[in-house]
């Protein structure tokens, strides 16, 4: 057992648990688009950045990926985590502005607008959650990233329809912006 | 080549190979270095072999093919021993002549001989050039005596008797000991204390620890690893084989970006040459060690360097860096204990176990010790590789060394640390070198890289590169570093066009915010430096490029204008016989027009005109 501090409430949880999984349990709100209970944790999205206020690793830490020690003193709703949350969504808003369920968590989070303009929108903000669908559930491996930077992009092999991918939807479930549609083929 | 069975058939040898040496020998050092050979090294070692032959000197004279010096300004390099004459620029033409008068007569050519930039005069010995003189090559210096290729090269001048010392008195602990008390710190960057590491490895639990030298060396314009792994190979094996044996590592790698073919050529030729003697493989020296090592090769992504993304490639994942909640030094490559260390910090280990740690400590500043070898380059006029001891100012590795600015333009500031590090202004010339000190003023020692700048350098510019870079080299996974980046490039890119607007560098400076606290990796977390160092000793810069639309240091085309003064103007013609683009009209002896719409500002007219006529505004 780990014996730790969340929001100046003390909890007693099992070994080996995120900060992220003990708040979700325990109703403390945490914004998160990348982590998904049934997958291994990724830390891609930062929206779950908390202050470690005591610990091995003080300062931002994405609480997705972190997990409790003994001591440890966490906080999840600072200035410093509120203010560079705000700019994360800002960043993600821009490069989608059409994501439904993006805009409604950050509208959650009090952000409508985003005062950068980007030109290329899409929907998918390259959260993983699908690749690790298909890796960790389906276990077909049909999809991955591919390119790198701002170029990076969820693909099959060589941009090619996938011979392996069942069509199982797994993919599409898991997208937290709706950017995976499913086709009926013929 | 036998296989060695003990440290005693090792001193055997070492004393064998030590006593064939004669000093007296007239010997020829010819830098065959990247940078040497792509200035004509391979013609230079050619005639030298071809008139050797020709002229029947081969007795009499040896022909040594080196790594490289690092004096790459001046290549090809030839450095003739025992004298230690130094000759630079050295074309295949002067070889009969270097053999015929300098070998045989014992005659100096004047016109191969260094002139000092400052005083013009010629200097004959390689210890007395600015360059040289005030360096302290301890790690780099070995390189102009050895063939890279001949691991009894390498042992006739001391290589491996620190593997032997170790493995005959020391015990793991005690290896770990001697790092800790040298005060030794990662070359590859972060300054992580080495010894700290192999005992926190040591300490971990696992079937199989691996050691992994960190030979990806991504920053532009730095090149110093891969001039120890080509001049040196050897010594940065031993260390790895001395870390190994003190971290019980069975296993090794190094990882090599695939853009070094010279470095990997001479490392394995150095992993064969280990393994027949019986450095690498079962029973090594007979001490019941086994080790060995293997080669990974990487694609050339920057991210790569960063040691999770390192090990992830190593493992034929795609490489790009996980949170580091669990040290590598616990759970690194598969999941096993994991020693990774930069290829300069490797080849530290051999010289502190012979020097002893007490010698090593001494040289330095309070907490960074030992030497650094940095890249020399930009606007400096000694480009090259310099090694200096920990806390030499600034000022002394430029204008002592490095012969000061070309041309003799204004220095205007330097850029330390690769892509992520920040730019030095002049005010700060003496400020000692070592990584406390570098972090202080805004930049960092990252892995040596030193770009000088003069008054020709836009530092908005600057800034516009390095974050174009990063923005290329990030791997994508995180917002904040993928998003990010790509919105600072566009800000900047706009402040250079012309389009800066009110608000952009309070954006800017709010990005660089989330992406320092932010990012998954220090990739996003430092990618912001160039641009916060820049704004911070030049925010003048950025203002009258965003408010007066102008770029003072005449980099950014859309804000500079070229046009011809009438008064200097003598209508020679000359620019517009140049003008790549036909924008330069006019008659002979009257004067020129440059026709804006064709003007694409490369400034080859003001280069052309030889009365200053061609104005840049
Ligand atoms: C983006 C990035 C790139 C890096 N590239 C290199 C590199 O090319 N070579 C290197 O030795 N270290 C590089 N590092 C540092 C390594 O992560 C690691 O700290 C280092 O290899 C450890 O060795 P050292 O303690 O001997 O410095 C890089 C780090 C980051 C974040």
């Amino acid at each position: 057992m780990v014996k730790f501090t969340l929001n100046d409430r003390d909890y007693e949880v099992e070994d080996g648990k995120t900060i992220l999984e003990v708040a979700l349990e325990n109703g403390v709100k945490i914004p998160t688009l990348c982590y998904h209970k049934d997958l291994t944790s990724y830390g891609a999205c930062r929206l779950c950045m908390v202050e470690i206020i005591d610990g091995a690793r003080p300062g931002l830490q994405a609480s997705c990926t972190y997990k409790v020690s003994d001591g440890l003193v966490v906080k999840t709703d600072t200035e410093r985590v509120k203010k560079t949350r705000d700019i994360v969504f800002e960043l993600l808003l821009a490069r989608c502005p059409d994501s439904e369920k993006l805009t409604k968590l950050a509208e959650e989070y009090g952000i409508t607008k985003s005062r950068i303009e980007w030109k290329d929108k899409g929907k998918c903000i390259l959260c993983g959650l699908c690749v690790r669908a298909c890796a960790e559930v389906s276990q077909r491996n049909a999809i991955n990233f591919a390119f790198r930077g701002i170029e990076r992009q969820v693909n099959t092999p060589f941009k090619r329809i996938s011979q392996i991918c069942i069509g199982c939807g797994a993919c599409a479930y898991v997208c937290p912006t709706g950017a995976i549609e499913i086709e009926e083929a013929d | 080549m036998a296989k060695l069975k003990s440290v005693k058939e090792f001193e055997k040898l070492h004393k064998q190979l030590t006593g064939k040496k004669n000093p007296k020998k007239p010997s020829i050092a010819v830098c065959a270095g990247t940078g040497c050979v792509a200035l004509g090294a391979t013609g230079v070692v050619d005639a030298f072999k071809k008139e050797i032959k020709r002229m029947k000197l081969s007795e009499k004279v040896e022909l040594l093919i080196t790594g490289c010096h690092g004096f790459c300004e001046r290549g090809v390099v030839v450095l003739l021993r025992p004298e230690g004459i130094l000759y630079q620029r050295v074309k295949p033409a002067d070889v009969p002549e270097i053999l015929e008068k300098t070998i045989l007569n014992n005659e100096i050519i004047e016109r191969l001989l260094y002139e000092d930039t400052v005083t013009g005069k010629k200097i004959v010995h390689e210890k007395d050039i600015p360059f040289y003189k005030h360096q302290d090559r301890l790690i780099f210096g070995s390189n102009n005596q050895i063939n890279p290729t001949s691991i009894d090269d390498y042992i006739s001048i001391g290589g491996y008797s620190a593997l032997a010392r170790v493995l005959s008195d020391m015990k793991p602990e005690a290896v770990v000991d001697v790092i800790n008390k040298s005060g030794l710190r990662g070359r590859g960057g972060g300054g992580f204390p080495t010894g700290k590491k192999w005992e926190y490895c040591r300490r971990a639990e696992g079937d199989i620890k691996y050691v992994i030298i960190n030979a990806d060396e991504g920053d532009p314009g730095a090149y110093m690893d891969r001039s120890i792994l080509e001049g040196n190979p050897h010594s940065v094996l031993e260390g790895l084989i001395i870390g190994a044996y003190a971290v019980e590592s069975t296993e090794g790698y190094i990882y090599v970006r695939q853009e070094y073919p010279l470095a990997l050529e001479h490392f394995t030729t150095a992993l064969d040459a280990a393994r027949k003697y019986g450095f690498l493989g079962k029973n090594i020296l007979g001490s019941g060690m086994n080790f060995d090592v293997k080669i990974a090769r990487g694609g050339g992504a920057f991210v790569c360097g960063e040691s999770t993304a390192l090990m992830a490639s190593i493992e034929g994942r795609v490489g790009e860096p996980r949170a580091k909640h669990f040290h590598t030094v616990e759970r690194g490559l598969h999941e096993s204990p994991t020693v990774l260390n930069n290829v300069e910090t490797w080849a530290n280990v051999p010289v502190i176990i012979n020097k002893g740690w007490e010698w090593f400590s001494e040289i330095g500043t309070d907490r960074s010790k030992g030497t650094k070898i940095f890249s020399l380059v930009g606007k400096v006029n000694n480009t090259g590789l310099v090694e200096v001891p920990m806390g030499t100012t600034l000022r002394q590795i430029i204008f002592d060394i490095g012969g000061g600015i070309q041309n003799n333009k204004k220095f205007k500031a330097v850029q330390t640390g690769g892509p992520s590090g920040g730019v030095v202004p002049e005010s700060l010339l003496d400020l000692p070198v070592d990584f406390e000190r570098l972090t202080e003023a805004g930049s960092m020692m990252g892995s040596g890289g030193m770009i000088v700048m003069d008054e020709n350098n836009c530092m908005v510019d600057v800034a516009k590169y390095f974050v174009d870079f990063l923005k290329d080299e990030s791997c994508g996974k995180c917002t904040p570093c993928r998003e990010g980046l790509i919105q600072m490039s566009e800000i900047l890119k706009d402040i250079t066009e012309g389009n800066g607007k009110e608000g952009d560098l309070e954006l800017l400076e709010e990005l660089s915010w989330v992406m320092t606290e932010t990012s998954l990796c220090a990739l996003g977390a430092s990618a912001a430096f160039p641009f916060l160092s820049t704004l911070r000793y030049f925010r003048d810069e950025y203002e009258v490029h965003i408010k007066e639309k102008r770029c003072p240091a005449h980099v950014c085309k859309a804000l500079i204008t070229y046009t011809i003064n009438a008064k200097k103007c003598t209508g020679c013609t000359l620019c517009a016989l140049k003008c790549p683009q036909d924008a330069i009209s006019g008659e002979k002896k009257a004067l020129h027009e440059i026709d804006q719409s064709k003007c694409i500002k490369c400034g080859i007219c003001v280069d052309a005109c030889k009365f200053d006529a061609v104005i840049v505004d």
